[in-house]
C-alpha cells in the first residue's frame, strides 16, 4: 500500500474517531475518581471543581473492598493456576499423542467453548445445590463453586491456544531429549514448555481475564462473604446515595492489574492467538 | 495410557462443568421444576413439552417476551457485530504501515477490551446517566443539538446506548484479530498490485480482502455468537431496569428464572436458544464451506 495524501487522510480520521471514542470513557473514569461526591451528582463537569483523592480512600469503607479484593485474588489466581496446569497436560498429550478419541475430545471441548453461558447456570446452580445436600461441599455461596467453574470455563480456548504452540516446537526436540533419558513428562518439563513460554504466558493472562471479569455466575453463586469485585462494586449505589466517584475509583483500582498485564504480554496473546488461528 | 492420564483432569472438568450440565439443562426443560423441587428434584413433575409450549406461545406474556427478546437480541448482534467489525477492519488497515506513534495508539486502541467488563459498562453507566452523564452534558450544554435531556437507559434509546457500549468493548477484539491476519499478507503482493497501478482502494479489496477470508470467516462467527448470548452488558447497565429495548436474550432468560424461581421454563428457553446458535452455526459453516470450495 502507497503513502497517498488520500491515505493519510483516512488514517488521521480513523485514529482521530477511534481514539477520542476510546479515550472519553477513560477520561470520565479517571476525572471521576478524582472529584467530590457533589461534583458527580450535579451537572457534569469536563473537570473536577477541586481535585481530591478522598474517593480511593473513602471506597474501602463504603462497601468492603479489600474484601471482594481478596475473593477476586484468591478465585482468580486459583482458576488461572488451575486451568493452566490442566491445559498443558492436555494440550500435550494432543499436540503429541495419537489416541482414540483424540479429534472427539478436541471438537467436544472447542464446541464447548461456543455454547452461552447461561446455558449452563441454571443446570450448575441446580447440581452444585445438591451436591451440597448430598455431601456437605459448599459449591453455592463459597469460592470453590467458582473457581472449578471458571478454570473449566477457560480450559477450551487454553487447550486449542496451547495446542498450536506446542505443534510449533518440532518434535525432533523432544525425541532427543527421550533419547537423552527424559519421560514423556520430563520432555514436557524440561523441552516443550521452555519453548511454549510465550504461549503459557498467554494462556494464563487470559484465563485470569475471564476469572476477574465473569459477571453472571459470580451474580448468582456468591453471598456475602464471599462475593467478588464483578458484583461488590454495585454496592456503591445504595437507595439515597450513588458514589459514582468511589465507583470510577475503585473500577480503576481493580482494573490496572489486567490492564498492565494484557498490555505488558500483548505480543504473546496476538501470537497465541494467531498460532490456533492460522492452522 | 499416558494421553489418557494427561486428559483426565481437563476431561474430568469439562464433564462435571460442561457436558453433564448440558444433559441436565435438557432434562429439566421437560419437568416443572418450580423453587419447591431444587432440593429433591427427583421429585419434580414430568411437564413434557409444556415448558417448551410456554415459552413459544405468543399469546401468553412468556412467550411474548421471550419472542420480542429473542428480535431485540438479533438486532443488537448484527449491529454489533457489523460495527465492530467495521472499526476494527478501519482500524487495522491505519495503522497496517510504520509510522511514529504507531504502538502508542495500538496499545491505546486495546486498553478497552482489556478493561475487566463490569468496570467499562460502569463507565459508560456513569456517562449515560440523563442528568449527571456526560452524554448529555455534550449534547445539550457543550454541542446546543438538544434541549430535553433525553433518557439513554431507559425505553428505546436503551437500544443505542447498549450497542454504543458492546461495540466500544468489543471492536478492539476485531482490531487485534485482524492485525495479526494481515501480518500473514506477503508485502511483494502489494509491491506487485501498485507496479500494476492499483490504488490502494483496489488494493483492499483484490489483496486485502481475500487474503484475510480465513480470519474474517472465523471472526464474524465469534462476534456473533459472543454478542448473541451478551449478558454483561445489560445486565451491569441496566441492573434491575430492564428496557425491553435493551433485553438481550440471557438476560432475559436469566431475570425469568430468577425472578419466578422456574427453572424448567428458563431451561426451555436456554435449550431454544442452544438451538438456535447450533443451526446458525450449522448453516454458516456449511455456506461458507460451499463457497470456499467454488472458488
Amino acid at each position: 500500500m502507497r503513502e497517498t495524501t488520500p491515505f493519510k487522510a483516512f488514517r488521521a480520521v480513523v485514529i482521530a474517531v477511534l481514539g477520542l471514542f476510546t479515550l472519553i470513557p477513560l477520561y470520565a473514569m479517571i476525572t471521576a475518581a478524582l472529584k467530590p461526591l457533589r461534583d458527580v451528582q450535579g451537572n457534569f463537569t469536563w473537570w473536577p471543581s477541586s481535585l481530591t483523592t478522598a474517593p480511593f480512600v473513602d471506597m474501602w469503607s463504603t462497601v468492603p473492598l479489600a474484601r471482594y479484593f481478596a475473593n477476586s485474588v484468591i478465585v482468580s489466581v486459583s482458576a488461572t493456576a488451575a486451568s493452566v496446569a490442566l491445559a498443558i497436560l492436555a494440550a500435550f498429550a494432543v499436540s503429541r499423542f495419537t489416541f482414540r478419541g483424540r479429534s472427539v475430545f478436541t471438537t467436544t471441548v472447542l464446541s464447548t467453548q461456543m455454547f452461552p453461558g447461561v446455558l449452563f447456570l441454571l443446570p450448575l446452580f441446580l447440581i452444585f445445590t445438591n451436591i451440597n445436600s448430598a455431601t456437605g461441599i459448599q459449591l453455592v455461596g463459597s469460592r470453590l463453586g467458582l473457581i472449578i467453574t471458571y478454570l473449566t470455563f477457560t480450559l477450551p480456548f487454553s487447550i486449542w491456544m496451547l495446542v498450536g504452540y506446542f505443534d510449533s516446537i518440532p518434535r525432533e526436540l523432544d525425541e532427543a531429549a527421550m533419547v537423552d533419558g527424559c519421560t514423556p513428562l520430563g520432555a514436557l518439563w524440561r523441552v516443550v514448555l521452555p519453548a511454549a513460554r510465550p504461549g503459557v504466558i498467554a494462556v494464563a493472562i487470559y484465563s485470569f481475564m475471564t476469572a476477574w471479569g465473569e459477571v453472571l455466575f459470580a451474580s448468582v453463586m456468591t453471598n456475602d462473604a464471599n462475593r467478588t469485585l464483578a458484583v461488590g462494586l454495585r454496592e456503591y449505589s445504595t437507595q439515597t446515595n450513588v458514589y459514582w466517584n468511589q465507583i470510577m475509583a475503585a473500577s480503576l483500582v481493580v482494573s490496572i492489574p489486567v490492564v498492565v498485564g494484557f498490555l505488558l504480554a500483548q505480543k504473546s496473546f496476538v501470537a497465541g492467538v494467531t498460532a490456533g488461528a492460522v492452522k | 495410557m499416558l494421553p489418557y492420564v494427561l486428559l483426565a483432569p481437563a476431561v474430568v472438568m469439562e464433564l462435571l462443568i460442561h457436558i453433564i450440565p448440558m444433559f441436565v439443562g435438557i432434562w429439566m426443560s421437560f419437568v416443572r421444576l418450580t423453587k419447591f423441587f431444587l432440593a429433591n428434584w427427583s421429585e419434580a413433575p414430568w411437564a413434557g413439552l409444556g415448558n417448551y409450549r410456554l415459552a413459544v406461545d405468543v399469546n401468553s406474556s412468556i412467550g411474548r417476551g421471550l419472542l420480542m427478546s429473542f428480535g431485540v437480541t438479533l438486532a443488537f448482534s448484527i449491529c454489533a457485530l457489523a460495527l465492530s467489525w467495521g472499526l476494527g477492519m478501519a482500524a487495522a488497515i491505519a495503522l497496517q504501515q510504520p509510522f511514529r506513534g504507531r504502538g502508542v495508539v495500538r496499545t491505546l486502541f486495546l486498553v478497552p477490551y482489556a478493561l475487566p467488563a463490569y468496570a467499562g459498562i460502569l463507565t459508560w453507566n456513569f456517562m449515560l446517566q440523563r442528568d449527571t452523564g456526560l452524554v448529555n452534558h455534550v449534547l445539550a450544554d457543550n454541542l446546543h443539538l438538544i434541549t430535553d435531556r433525553p433518557f439513554w437507559l431507559l425505553g428505546g434509546n436503551a437500544f443505542a446506548s447498549i450497542v454504543t457500549v458492546a461495540v466500544w468493548r468489543l471492536w478492539p477484539f476485531a482490531f487485534l484479530t485482524i492485525m495479526a491476519g494481515l501480518q500473514s499478507i506477503p508485502t511483494e503482493l502489494y509491491e506487485a498490485a501498485s507496479v500494476d497501478g492499483a490504488n490502494n482502494w483496489r488494493q483492499w479489496r483484490s489483496i486485502t480482502l481475500p487474503s484475510l477470508r480465513p480470519v474474517n470467516l472465523v471472526l464474524v462467527l465469534v462476534l456473533f455468537l459472543w454478542t448473541f448470548s451478551d449478558f454483561n452488558t445489560p445486565y451491569v447497565l441496566f441492573g434491575t431496569a430492564q428496557p425491553p429495548a435493551g433485553d438481550l436474550i440471557s438476560f432475559h432468560i436469566y431475570n425469568a428464572s430468577f425472578l419466578t424461581w422456574n427453572f424448567g421454563s428458563g431451561a426451555a428457553m436456554s435449550v431454544l436458544l442452544l438451538l438456535f446458535l447450533l443451526v446458525v452455526t450449522a448453516a454458516y459453516l456449511l455456506i461458507t464451506n460451499r463457497r470456499s470450495r467454488r472458488a
